[in-house]
């Protein structure tokens, strides 16, 4: 009976075996499927495509398990690729802690995409110097331009309600940023957490009439169930704002912020140095560039407001 | 499968394994279907992070992470026997209960490892290479758990434990306090599962509150592969048996997660399905050579 498990193993194991040669290989980590972490890779294939690097992808998705991404981290280190691409926080650190203890030869540069926080992660000691084999490009939300787009677009809105997973570490962040500036803003952070997908229509529902708008955070449990925050904005007039521009398309009001599809393809400009030779150690630690402003005009209508002329001015983008 | 993904499954299967071992405890022996492990192994990982960075020992700091499990089993087994609250919603309580808690003691979702000491130190300090310190460290510590378990169970109060889930009406008229027996029971199973948990916090970096999600589902398939490949005709062959189905549930997700890099059009969400049908694979296997050995 142990004859025929070893026999289907090393069977799975010989299919498993496909030599590349002559190309630059990436092995990715990435924690789950969500439209913002799939644009991230998308973006950084884009910018490899563009540049014309002949590129083979190892794409792993741990399917938002941890056990998984530490073992994808592990499956990584035996693939030899080129170059380690970690998207999430979490997925990062998997990778970082088995590069630590990985032979000398088998260390291979990290690059980091979607992380808020790389200090706080471990990751890098010093943003601007690196100093290991780690860089990559983080995702901390410009939070104060935000809100001024947010209050130029709702001028009554004197409490925001923040709906967040106090798990998720970037989430946190965001909250503690915007209770920070909200005195200067002139505004009461009202919050509401969920802890699981199935928990967001309740905690959405909670904000109602004590919020006068719902600012959605890049939370990864939020995003997911966002249809239901919406449905919450819509039948009680309580406009839904969301910190990245891949909801706008689903039906919040406005986002100010990035789209992840450039993050990725800012990351992809890293990568292209890696490969030229720079070494991550001297690669500064980047932010993101370039802001956009994306406006559901449908959306802003089934909530009860209206776009300013300004601000649709000023978007890059407009769904009607 | 590469020879570091062989390597990483194995090690992770042991790390993995020491919580399979807790859970067979519960779910087989006590016959008490514990949820609760999904939130005592990031608990543990929690204790041992915030233990660490507060510059205790690592091999401490897994002694902290056992007896904050065995303080959560307890809860939900008190839930249950004196409280007279269903096992599984007095579990699944002191689950959701604990994601609130271990934010509280990490004082944020996630607590990282990265360069600071952990029980690898020690193996590596000894001259043995980093990459198989994960290896040799948790190899150690599930044996000694293994072999502590099995030697538990022949003493006297063990033999409670394996009679209290056998036939609880016979060992009560034998004057044995059952209640005291399931606290017992769940709470070294949790501490176990603790225990578990701050090992593989120390192999991924970082303790998050998420990390527990899908413990019990982990848990579960690794006792029913371990049973039916390597058989629990004995305690002591059930738990070896526990252990090895961990490893091979993890070789079966880095099989999985090989394959996407061959020719086959593999698309890397499908990882969950090949996994299942990977461990499907394993345990029907024994079962149609035995049929056709009968023919």
């Amino acid at each position: 009976m142990k004859k025929a498990f070893y026999f289907t193993l090393l069977f799975l194991f010989l299919m498993a075996q496909t030599s590349f040669a002559d190309s630059y290989k990436v092995s990715v980590n990435q924690f789950v499927e969500h439209p913002s972490l799939d644009a991230v890779l998308q973006g950084f294939q884009d910018y490899l495509k563009d540049n014309s690097f002949d590129v083979d992808y190892s794409i792993h998705i741990a399917q938002a398990n941890m056990g998984t991404a530490s073992q994808i981290a592990k499956q990584m280190l035996g693939e030899d690729a080129d170059l380690l691409l970690s998207i999430t926080t979490p997925s990062s650190q998997a990778c970082a802690q088995t590069l630590a203890r990985a032979p000398e030869k088998m260390k291979k540069p990290l690059l980091f995409s979607a992380v808020t926080n790389p200090v706080a992660a471990g990751l890098v000691k010093d943003l601007n110097k690196p100093g290991a084999g780690i860089t990559g490009v983080s995702d901390l939300l410009p939070i104060k331009a935000h809100l001024e787009m947010v209050l130029e677009f709702a001028p009554n809105t004197k409490k925001v309600g923040v709906l967040y997973n106090a798990g998720e570490a970037n989430s946190k962040a965001t909250v503690s940023d915007m209770n920070a500036i909200k005195d200067e803003l002139g505004i009461e952070i009202v919050e509401a957490t969920a802890s699981k997908t199935a928990d967001v229509y309740q905690a959405a529902k909670s904000l109602v009439g004590r919020a006068d708008i719902i600012f959605v955070p890049t939370d990864n449990t939020i995003v997911s169930a966002l249809e239901s925050v919406l449905k919450v904005g819509i039948q009680n007039k309580l406009p839904v704002f969301s910190a990245d521009v891949e909801s706008v398309k689903r039906g919040t009001v406005a986002a100010m912020g990035f789209d992840y599809y450039k993050h990725g393809y800012q990351t992809g400009a890293i990568a292209k140095r890696i490969f030229n030779g720079e070494s991550p150690a001297n690669i500064p630690v980047e932010f993101q560039h370039d802001l956009q402003l994306h406006i559901n005009k449908g959306a802003s209508a089934k909530m009860g407001l209206t776009a300013p002329a300004k601000l649709l001015n000023a978007a890059t983008n407009i769904i009607e | 499968m590469s020879f570091y993904a062989a390597l990483g499954a194995v090690e992770i299967g042991f790390a993995y394994g020491i919580m399979v071992l807790g859970v067979y405890i519960t779910f087989r022996i006590l016959d008490f279907p514990d949820l609760t492990v999904d939130g005592s192994l990031p608990l543990g990982a929690a204790v041992s992070a915030v233990a660490i960075s507060n510059g205790v020992n690592p091999y401490l700091s897994l002694l902290f992470a056992i007896g904050a499990g065995f303080v959560a089993g307890m809860i939900t087994a008190i839930l249950n026997t004196k409280l007279k609250i269903l096992h599984l919603l007095a579990s699944i309580l002191t689950m959701i209960a604990l994601y609130s808690i271990n934010i509280r003691i990490m004082s944020g979702p996630n607590t990282t490892l990265l360069g600071a000491n952990t029980v690898f130190d020690l193996p590596i300090n000894m001259g043995v290479p980093g990459y198989l310190s994960g290896l040799v460290i948790f190899a150690i510590i599930s044996v000694i758990c293994l072999v502590a378990i099995i030697w538990f169970l022949t003493t006297e109060l063990g033999q409670a434990i394996l009679a209290t889930g056998d036939n609880p009406q016979m060992i009560r008229s034998l004057g044995v306090n059952t209640d005291n027996i399931v606290i017992l029971g769940v709470g070294l199973s949790n501490g176990l599962v603790a225990l578990s948990g701050a090992l593989v916090a120390q192999n991924q970096g970082a303790a998050d509150v998420g990390m527990g999600i899908g413990t019990i589902v982990a848990g579960l398939a690794s006792v029913i592969i371990g049973e039916t490949i390597f058989g629990c005709n004995t305690i002591a062959k059930a738990f070896i048996a526990a252990l090895l189905g961990s490893i091979v549930y993890r070789l079966a997700i880095a099989l999985a997660l090989g394959l996407d890099i061959g020719g086959f059009s593999f698309n890397p969400s499908d990882l969950n399905l090949i996994t299942a049908i990977l461990v499907i694979v394993a345990l029907t296997v024994p079962s149609i050579k035995k049929g056709l050995i009968k023919r």
